[in-house]
């Protein structure tokens, strides 16, 4: 009896226990069943698993599909775009007969083999690549031949409707989509995170224009290449922005270095006499010389080993004024002698001259300069040599001295108004007497044949031997013009330059910037100025002729002008 | 359906009146949701199998008929055939899985197939429900008569039964027969510091896995950080939850079918809520969830600590698998194959599934008094 009361009560015991357990054991299965009802609306009405689990393996798979920001010019126009693509490929298992397939399939692209488009379906894979980045005609006619087994993958494909017109300043990605040069490498994070188009600074009207000018202007003096640069004085704003040669960004695969080298941005050159444009600005600005100030531009002068000659001697003393109209070296040497070495690097570094340019771009020269300023070398960089910056380089700095004397620096990149970060340079009224300068030097001097009628254009030649192999060559030059427009309230910088130009008849031989480049720039500026809204003036008005004449007695320009070193 | 009388004392009466009729028709329901979806997913795998593209839905609608079959025809028996009816069962499927060890088919490297008389049989299938009804009735013996030796019989038993599935390797089925037999044992009272040295056990075997088993690291590697392999399949199936919505893209009008070899099988939870949608889905997922606790509610008030001990663990194994196989398609854990019970395709895991359910309805039926009749 007793045994039988244990017995039930341990029986009884027991099963109070599993009772109370199973309890635990049910609260469990229903709380896994409650996580999975909440799993199932989280990952259904709110997408991919949480962010806990999300790897960067998988980040690079989202952002790859993810199309890349377009970049546009300062009107909107499209530059770079990426383009959703189709690419064919075939299932072989599906295909019943892949000699029939492969010809249909050759019948609409008829740049596949068929003999390896038959092969390629005869094997055994779910999946091979017959054609990548198809067009909407071709994925059309594709699907039209009906036959199961091809289909097709969409890819992002960069596309630069342009081509080579702005091919320096936007650059190019590689296939996945890595920006490797121009604004698509300095602003590759950008592009692939946002949406929002990159808008530039650059106009493609005005683009076209310059590299339809300079390219002509190099074929028909047979330059190696050349540059050209039009620049907004009063912001810093890049609206041009041309090198040559150039190359396709849509077909990158074999361009040649020399293709992709900018020269504007990436090249640095002697630019020779446009150098006297800063060595005038900084002698006025010092108070080293003055506009009624005399130099004897008599002999050559002798230093060292060094001989410093004009290219068209005067022989006599001559003012200010004519040393920049006649572009006399020997005048420029003394000026900068007088100006000092101190003095003369302070302001070329206050110019932006001495240090890597701030444009968007990653193809950015480093002026090459002395690393001990002599006094020889202050004689030399008056007139433009011993000192190697970019072509961008020079244009902003001229940028400064004609807009009133304050520096921006280059951008690419649009500006909705006049930017804060402009830095006095020079005073105003340097910068006045300077537009007064610069105009002379195309009314009377060496940059004749880039005047526009009514356009006032103002500017200074320059013409550099290339140094190659620490030597001087005669007759490789780098011929350059900086031209400014219109000079009573200055808009643009235009500059081009040319490398190695050779000499032609109708130049009488000479290969010198008032040949090659001045006229380059003149006809850019007749073309560009009715975009902006410029309208010619009348030159010859007596209010535009008190405001842009220089206010000393200086004897009247004699001679034909033409360009001098 | 033929309605029964109250008063009709017939076999079929009885049972009718006896049965639970709501988990039986939750059980129905599951039938007719697999139906549909075998219907909407297998052809798109036969076709890649290149196999006839209906193959999988005829052999679907064969079982079906028999596993509903199987359910009624077990679930008519008393308490005590069922033990009899386990215990048979699961001695023949140690011989079995013997068998499949020596003359199993190897596929993906693991033998767990055996051939018999044209019919490939998943053995460890069947072994699951036999082998908890087994343990359930050591350890009610165990607690019943002092003297009988349940612990030890249980433990050679699982021993048996684990370095069998083991071998396969089957690890998958392993940790749910281990899951299922521990909490059975847990019920039957064991001794706390036991339960926790057993949990510490079970995770030691997982990590052993791990680190000897290389196809079950990768496995875990994938699910702990995705970028270590190939994660397409739980993408896809994680793609296809998202793409489905709230009402589903249709049946049949799915995609991730197409490029989930286990659409059918492993992976079918994911067509469910690509084609039928969120609120279908959780429909299941209620349906499942109905079924487990609705029996263990049920067995609480159960006085026969065998039948009670059987029906949990019964239910456990069911839930676990229906809860790994979701799981898994969620990527709440790393993939694991389990069958989605009465949802995805398979012969053995429909019969044996259908064969435990039949012995709960059988267990859980409203009896007069002592139903065991010992």
């Amino acid at each position: 009896m007793t045994e039988r009361i244990s017995f039930e009560s341990a029986q009884k015991k027991a099963l109070d226990t599993a009772r109370t357990r199973l309890l635990v054991g049910g609260a469990l299965m229903a709380a896994a069943f409650l996580v999975i009802g909440v799993r199932l609306v989280d990952v259904t009405l709110f997408g991919e698993s949480g962010p806990s689990r999300l790897t960067s393996a998988r980040n690079i798979a989202v952002e790859t599909q993810m199309d890349r920001a377009d970049i546009v010019d300062r009107n909107g126009v499209l530059l770079a775009t990426s383009l959703t693509t189709a690419s064919l490929y075939g299932n072989p298992r599906k295909i019943f007969d892949p000699q029939a397939a492969a010809r249909a399939l050759v019948s609409v692209l008829p740049e596949l083999s068929e003999a390896e488009v038959a092969g390629q379906l005869s094997s055994d894979r779910e999946f091979v690549w017959l054609s990548r980045n198809l067009t909407p005609r071709q994925h059309y006619e594709v699907n039209r031949l009906g036959i199961p087994g091809f289909d097709f993958r969409h890819e992002q494909r960069r596309v630069y409707p342009l081509g080579r017109l702005t091919a320096h300043i936007v650059g190019f990605s590689s296939i996945d989509n890595d920006g490797l040069a121009g604004i698509e490498k300095s602003f590759d994070a950008a592009l692939s995170e946002r949406r929002k188009p990159v808008m530039l600074s650059i106009d493609v009207r005005v683009q076209q224009i310059l590299r339809r000018e300079l390219a002509a202007q190099i074929e028909k003096f047979r330059a190696i290449g050349g540059s050209g640069i039009v620049l907004d004085v009063r912001t810093g704003e890049i609206v041009s922005l041309v090198s040559l040669p150039d190359f396709d960004p849509n077909e990158v695969g074999n361009v040649p270095d020399e293709a992709r080298f900018n020269r504007s941005t990436l090249g640095t050159y002697e630019l020779g006499s446009v150098f006297k444009i800063f060595n005038h600005a900084i002698a006025l600005e010092t108070g080293a010389a003055n506009l009624a100030s005399r130099y004897d531009a008599r002999k050559p002068i002798r230093v060292a080993r060094f001989r410093i000659t004009d290219f068209h001697p005067e022989n006599r003393w001559l003012t200010v004024p004519e040393i920049f109209t006649y572009s006399s070296n020997i005048g420029s040497a003394k000026i900068a002698l007088d100006i000092g070495s101190a003095a003369q690097r302070k302001f070329l570094s206050d110019l932006g001259l001495l240090r890597r340019s701030s444009v968007e771009l990653p193809e950015r020269a480093r002026p090459i300069y002395p690393a001990t300023w002599r006094e020889i070398n202050t004689m030399t960089i008056a007139y433009g040599h011993g000192i190697a910056v970019s072509p961008l380089h020079a244009a902003t700095a001229v940028a400064a001295v004609v807009n009133g004397g304050i520096l921006y620096p280059a951008t690419l990149i649009r500006r909705s108004e006049v930017p804060a970060d402009g830095k006095r340079v020079i005073s105003a009224q340097t910068s006045e007497n300077m537009r007064k300068l610069l105009r002379m030097a195309v009314e009377n001097g060496t940059g004749r044949n880039a005047n526009a009628p009514g356009y006032l254009v103002g500017g200074k030649t320059g013409t550099a031997e290339k140094q190659v192999d620490g030597r001087y060559k005669r007759n490789a030059l780098i011929s350059s013009f900086i031209g400014v427009f219109p000079m009573n309230a200055p808009r643009y910088v235009v500059m081009v330059h040319l490398d190695e130009p050779k000499g032609i008849k109708e130049s009488y031989g000479y290969a010198t910037a008032g040949w090659t480049a001045a006229p380059v720039v003149g006809r850019v500026i007749s073309l560009i100025a009715p975009l902006f809204g410029i309208a010619p003036v009348d030159e010859s008005a007596a209010e535009i002729r008190r405001a842009l004449t220089v206010n000393v007695t200086a004897p009247r320009a004699r001679g034909r002008g033409i360009a001098t070193n | 359906m033929t309605t029964f009388s109250r008063t009709d004392t017939s076999v079929m009466g009885r049972w009718w009146w006896t049965v639970d009729r709501w988990s039986l028709a939750a059980v129905v329901a599951l039938m007719a949701f697999g139906t549909m979806l075998a219907l909407a997913s297998s052809p798109a795998v036969a076709e890649r199998l290149g196999i006839d593209s209906l193959y999988f839905v005829k052999r679907h609608l064969v079982f079906l008929p028999v596993a509903a079959a199987v359910i009624v025809a077990t679930s008519l028996m008393t308490p005590l055939q069922i033990r009899r009816l386990a215990l048979v069962a699961f001695a023949g499927c140690l011989v079995g899985l013997g068998a499949t060890l020596w003359f199993g088919v190897e596929i993906n490297g693991a033998r767990r197939w055996l051939s018999l008389a044209g019919l490939s049989i998943q053995v460890t299938e069947f072994a699951k429900p036999t082998f908890a009804v087994v343990t359930a009735w050591l350890f009610a013996e165990k607690l019943r008569d002092a003297k009988f030796p349940g612990y030890s019989l249980a433990v050679i038993s699982f021993a048996l039964l684990v370095g069998l599935t083991i071998s396969q390797p089957d690890m998958g089925q392993t940790a749910v027969i281990g899951a299922v037999w521990m909490t059975q044992f847990f019920l039957a009272g064991l001794p706390m510091w036991l339960v926790v040295g057993l949990i510490v056990l079970g995770l030691a075997g997982l990590a052993g896995s791990y680190m000897t088993m290389s196809h079950v690291a990768s496995r875990i590697d994938r699910f702990i950080d995705p970028a270590t392999g190939d994660t397409y399949q739980i993408e896809r199936s994680i793609e296809a939850f998202s793409n489905g919505g709230l009402f589903g893209q249709g049946p049949g009008e799915g995609t991730v079918k197409n490029v989930l070899p286990d659409a059918h099988a492993d992976f079918v939870f994911a067509v469910a809520g690509e084609e039928l949608g969120l609120i279908l889905t959780l429909v299941i997922v209620i349906l499942f969830a109905f079924i487990v606790l609705r029996g263990l509610v049920r067995t609480m008030g159960e006085n026969n600590l065998f039948v009670l001990l059987a029906v949990s663990g019964l239910l456990v194994q069911f839930g676990l698998q229906t809860l790994i196989n979701m799981a898994s398609s969620l990527q709440l854990i790393p993939t694991k194959g389990m069958t989605l019970p009465f949802i995805s395709y398979g012969g053995s895991s429909l019969l044996a599934i259908a064969l435990g359910i039949g012995m709960v309805l059988a267990l859980t039926r409203r009896r007069s008094g002592q139903a065991e009749g010992s």
